[in-house]
């Protein structure tokens, strides 16, 4: 089995979010980056889960981001998968990434997301990449069993859970319950270092949105403190003035 | 031109998301001077009553069981292209966001999903990082696509009008994804588009003391909810999940218990209006975000807001 592993690069969930040039670009400055958790945790350790169980199968690495990201893209090897292949762009939109994979993902059984990137948090590139490839989406899976041809998926929805059949191939976002995460050990991050990694220019896209200005969300007022006998106050804190109740 | 809008069903019920996307979608075509078209696919109870909302039309694919997003984007596509859309509209829901981007691509339109704004002229924001910072987008293509954020645009009544449903012309391809089975939680409103959410974590110490929970969201009528942790040991269900690899929520009222408010969880609720914090540890970091704190034994705390809250409602 052939599988495709998409993976992103983000800022760390702890970082504090500044922009610069204007509001025009994320201020870069002290930013730790990483790769997508959901990309990681979930999509990255299911597909290798899925190798081990069908031998003789690979799993590939699809990344989209200039040359400063290969430690990104070094991790998920030494995490376990067997090559990547890094489109040489900035990725400008979910459009343009969800064009550049599609590019590059003709062959493979089975194309892992994670179930959105936790910077955008738009969750927008699966399902293009789904219909440029003109394949079925699974999105939001947590579970997935395998037998022949066939996935059965557990996806979650609002309130609840869907159970789905699929024949591969197929793309699929994955959500928490998908895998449990995996720790590089040290043979895997020896070994990560001479896995393949090809590079491939990217296809041009015109782009259909653009961002204009970032901006920062309106400062919180601060936190108003109740006594804990006296929680009628609160209650009318939360009519009168929160309107809420 | 028009503004159409897919008008989503859960089980075969219209969401409230739905009705929300539909009260977008009115306000944009208001604005555009052209008409609003709601769009149901599958059993969609409900669809007598969109009228009220401000739709000019309403129309059906009724013949499609099962939710496959390659069957919904193509019919979707081409109801899009009949009624010469330059926007459509989704909720930003788990259906929503598996078909915009597909329906985007087969329209060769610009998508911004989980909006915050209405869109004007080509323009639109939305959130990002979790909710620390905002994008203002413009999109550049003919046809729009927008996902909007849960919680965010009420759904209002607007009109006494009553729109009769007709069925709408469209190819449906065959599904390539087989449901077998769908099951949500029966009479409460699920966490992405509740209103009012009570959450517990940690501190309380037990699954076996969540009924003080329970009778606090009984009262408000809100949603339980529970932190990571809770999840994981198995004391709540995951669909009680908040926080970042949990459910993402948005609600006007969100009342933390026994929750520190680590940065993973607080990076799924910190866009809610309220959020009210009770802990009894000063220096629990979840205070850093709250509106209103309450440092307090949460066994004696809780009770007795469920008390002054029933003797609120009693009274008003």
């Amino acid at each position: 089995m052939k599988i495709l592993v998409c993976v992103s690069q983000t800022p760390d969930t702890t970082s504090k979010i500044q922009f610069a040039n204007g509001n025009t670009e994320l201020d870069k400055a002290g930013i730790q980056f990483i790769m997508n958790p959901y990309d990681e945790w979930y999509a990255l350790v299911r597909a290798l889960e899925l190798k081990e169980a069908n031998a003789g199968s690979t799993v590939t690495l699809l990344h989209v981001g200039a040359a400063a990201n290969e430690p990104t893209i070094r991790k998920g090897l030494a995490i376990g998968a067997d090559d990547a292949i890094r489109v040489d762009a900035e990725a400008t939109s979910s459009y343009f990434v969800a064009k550049q994979i599609a590019a590059n993902a003709q062959g493979f059984d089975v194309v892992f997301f994670g179930k959105e990137t936790i910077d955008y948090n738009g969750s927008e590139v699966p399902a293009m990449v789904a219909e440029l490839l003109d394949l079925p989406f699974v999105s939001y899976g947590s579970k997935m069993s395998t037998s022949g041809n066939v996935a059965t998926i557990e996806r979650d929805i609002e309130g609840g859970k869907e159970t789905v059949e699929v024949d591969f191939p197929f793309v699929l976002s994955c959500a928490k319950g998908m895998a449990e995460q995996r720790i590089p050990n040290m043979q895997g991050i020896m070994m990560s270092k001479r896995k393949p990694v090809k590079v491939v220019p990217a296809v041009a896209v015109n782009n259909t949105v653009a961002i204009k200005t970032y901006s920062l969300p309106p400062v919180k007022a601060g936190v108003k403190m109740i006594s804990p006998d006296n929680v009628e106050e609160l209650v009318k804190l939360l009519h009168n003035e929160a309107k809420v109740l | 031109m028009s503004v159409l809008v897919f008008t989503e069903s859960l089980t075969g019920k219209i969401k409230k998301s739905a009705l929300e996307a539909i009260s977008y979608g009115y306000q944009v075509a208001q604005q555009q001077g052209t008409s609003c078209i709601a769009l149901t696919i599958g059993q969609a109870e409900g669809a007598d009553d969109l009228g009220k909302y401000g739709v000019d039309k309403v129309l059906q694919v009724s013949q499609v069981n099962g939710f496959d997003s390659q069957v919904y984007a193509n019919i979707i596509s081409q109801v899009a292209q009949q009624v010469g859309a330059t926007l459509v509209v989704f909720s930003h829901s788990s259906s929503g966001k598996s078909i915009a981007g597909r329906v985007a691509v087969r329209l060769d339109a610009g998508l911004v999903s989980a909006a915050t704004t209405l869109l004007n002229g080509d323009t639109v924001n939305k959130n990002l990082f979790s909710g620390k910072g905002i994008a203002t987008y413009s999109i550049s293509t003919a046809v729009k696509i927008v996902t909007i954020s849960a919680n965010t645009f009420p759904p209002k009544e607007v009109s006494g009008n009553s729109v009769a449903p007709e069925a709408a012309s469209a190819n449906i391809p065959t599904a390539k994804i087989r449901v077998k089975e769908t099951t949500t939680v029966e009479g409460i409103v699920p966490l992405p588009e509740a209103d009012l959410v009570v959450s517990a974590g940690r501190g309380m110490k037990g699954p076996e003391n969540w009924g003080m929970v329970e009778d606090l969201a009984a009262i408000l009528g809100a949603t339980t909810a529970c932190s990571r942790p809770v999840a994981d040991i198995h004391w709540r269900p995951h669909h009680e999940h908040v926080g970042q690899t949990g459910v993402a929520i948005k609600p006007t009222l969100y009342i933390a218990i026994g929750i520190s408010g680590a940065i993973q969880h607080l990076a799924g609720v910190n866009q809610s209006k309220t959020i009210v914090v009770i802990n009894k540890d000063p220096e629990a970091p979840f205070f850093k975000a709250a509106d209103y704190g309450i440092v307090g034994d949460l066994f004696d705390v809780v009770p007795k807001l469920t008390a002054a809250i029933k003797s609120f409602k009693a009274n008003n």
